[in-house]
């Protein structure tokens, strides 16, 4: 069966797109019950991206949430063991979505690999994470940090569990004067504060800025990782997808649940982040497993914007008939019509604020064409 | 065309002048009319005033790429977007007032008028301080005088209108200026106007100090 990409909606032909090319890379679906015990979302609140859930008692007596992600569902029904496991999903969350203090049904994407992450399933998953990007919009960036290097700086400073919070968030918002200001106040060594600055401003192309991170960074940790991070990107540039990638340390994701390498992929029309992800271990160990874990999703409901096609007619054709007119004619007239591949609607009346390019009437000597819109 | 949202008023006088200065001007923006937008298209740069509360929603839905907004907006609203740089005016700060004869007695849960909920909130959680959250649209100074409140939670610029009441600061949240916040995919996108904008600012602060 081949399915014509024009009647697809943006996001489900998007969402085609994904699945197929998820499924080339040998990730198989993995379809979950839109339910879940909502004891599982109370222990990690943090890591959800709002802690409103939408719960209901079962019939049972247990408290059950609609799942506001499927991650958490994902990891719970994961086996250590041996091998990577790698799953593909795309479902309907249920969340509170930005100022708007409502819930809404959102569509999601991503995938997760599970098992011993090394660095080539890093390399996968990251490139999967770019070429997701490229399969919505050519004009992206994917934006990776590397978390392990921005706590060691932020280590290095020696400062309260407050501030350390608050620096963190200073540097997702890449905000200098605060970090500056945090820094003074908590009594920092100016040239320690410099590293953490200068650290923020770095951002851009990987030939550019990690050269010049190797000269800013200092101890084994933040070495280590930057070596890792520098091995993986160098292979992604390699093999064509370096272009639109951007080292960004202001990719914050929950310290508590993330580790390592973190990303956040931008399309240009879309004014908040449609891709998020990263290494997940920190979640791992505590759901009480003991592999490690990537993965990224995919947030569908903000590319309805994305496209302005200008979809300009509801239908093609507004085909006309009365009481007198022939059942068979009308029929073989509609048929007429659609055969050469336009829509239409056959009425007795034209239905208010409908918008035809053809407006036809269904006569006994044929059809008579009444109003042609351009 | 760098989309600028400016908060109505002056405050929002005084950046477009440190943005004319920057090299981002757009004269048609001080002839007076009715005109909601005011574009340059050589500068490349189109300006438009809104509700200064309404700044961080406009740059973080991405119907401008940057803007100009006070800190108290951003700790209240807490809008996904960077924060760039502080421009250093509109400076005033965020304050707990109360009667000049205000005892506070911790056993009893404290009553806070504000149009800042959320600041309210967070400070008051910080301190592990039960409280009673009144939240006001404007005249929050009144509160406490009618008894509707122990204490406000508002910005302080002079303090004028607080002593003329009998009321006094008791405790400075934090103290507020004006930030120049971007949109995160704007950022990633028109990064070479951001940037631009970005350094003359900066360099302008610098020479002034």
């Amino acid at each position: 069966m081949s399915i014509e990409e024009s009647v697809l909606k943006n996001d489900e032909r998007i969402l085609f797109r994904l699945r197929a090319l998820y499924r080339a890379h040998g990730y198989t679906q993995y379809k979950m019950s839109k339910f879940e015990e909502y004891d599982l979302y109370a222990r990690n609140k943090d890591f959800l991206i709002s802690d409103n859930v939408i719960t209901f008692t079962d019939t049972n007596g247990k408290l059950m949430a609609l799942k506001p992600d499927v991650t958490l569902s994902i990891i719970k029904n994961s086996k250590d063991g041996a091998g990577v496991r790698k799953v593909y999903y795309s479902e309907n969350v249920y969340r509170v979505s930005g100022n708007s203090r409502a819930y809404r049904e959102i569509m999601q994407t991503g995938l997760e690999c599970v098992g011993e992450i090394d660095d080539y399933a890093i390399t996968e998953v990251l490139m999967l994470a770019a070429n997701s990007l490229a399969r919505i919009s050519s004009d992206y960036v994917l934006d990776i940090s590397h978390l392990d290097i921005v706590a060691a700086v932020i280590d290095d400073l020696n400062v309260d569990g407050e501030t350390r919070k608050a620096l963190l968030a200073a540097v997702g918002e890449k905000n200098l004067h605060g970090i500056a200001e945090l820094t003074q106040k908590a009594g920092v060594a100016t040239e320690k504060a410099e590293v953490l600055r200068r650290l923020v401003m770095l951002q851009g192309s990987p030939e550019r800025v990690l050269p010049t991170l190797k000269e800013l960074l200092q101890g084994s940790k933040a070495l280590d990782a930057l070596d890792r991070l520098s091995r993986i990107i160098s292979t992604l540039c390699a093999s064509g997808c370096g272009e639109k990638l951007r080292i960004d340390f202001s990719v914050i994701n929950d310290m508590n649940y993330y580790n390592g390498i973190v990303f956040k992929g931008f399309v240009n029309g879309v004014p908040t982040g449609v891709l998020s992800g990263g290494q997940y271990d920190r979640l791992m160990r505590k759901m009480g497993k003991r592999s490690d874990a990537i993965g990224f999703a995919v947030y569908l409901d903000q590319l309805e914007r994305l496209y302005e096609d200008g979809v300009r007619f509801d239908v093609d054709a507004v085909l006309l008939y009365d009481k007198e007119t022939d059942l068979g004619a009308l029929m073989k007239a509609v048929e007429t019509l659609t055969a050469a591949g336009e829509s239409v609607t056959a009425q007795r009346e034209i239905p208010e604020k409908l918008r035809y390019k053809k407006l036809l009437q269904l006569t006994e000597s044929g059809v008579k064409i009444l109003e042609e819109n351009a | 065309m760098l989309n600028v949202a400016l908060p109505k008023g002056r405050l929002g006088e005084k950046v477009y002048a440190m943005f004319e200065a920057a090299g981002f001007e757009c004269p048609s923006i001080k002839e007076n009319n009715r005109k909601l937008i005011f574009e340059n298209k050589e500068a490349g740069v189109r300006y438009f005033w809104v509700k200064p509360s309404d700044v961080a929603i406009y740059v973080e839905r991405g119907a401008a790429d940057i803007g100009v907004a006070g800190k108290d907006i951003l700790l209240e609203y807490e809008p996904d977007v960077y924060e760039l740089f502080d421009l250093d005016i509109g400076k005033c700060r965020m304050a707990v007032a109360a009667k000049n004869d205000f005892h506070d007695d911790p056993q009893k849960t404290l009553r806070v008028a504000t149009k800042f909920s959320n600041i309210a909130r967070n400070y008051y959680t910080s301190l592990g301080r039960d409280i009673d959250i009144i939240h006001l649209n404007g005249s929050i100074e009144i509160a406490p005088i009618l008894g509707l409140s122990d204490v406000i939670v508002d910005i302080v610029e002079t303090g004028t209108t607080l002593k003329e009441n009998n009321l006094s600061v008791q405790e400075t949240i934090v103290p507020i200026s004006a930030r120049l916040i971007a949109n995160k995919t704007s950022y990633k996108f028109k990064s070479e106007p951001i940037e631009a904008i970005l350094q003359s600012l900066a360099s302008m602060a610098k020479e002034q100090k």
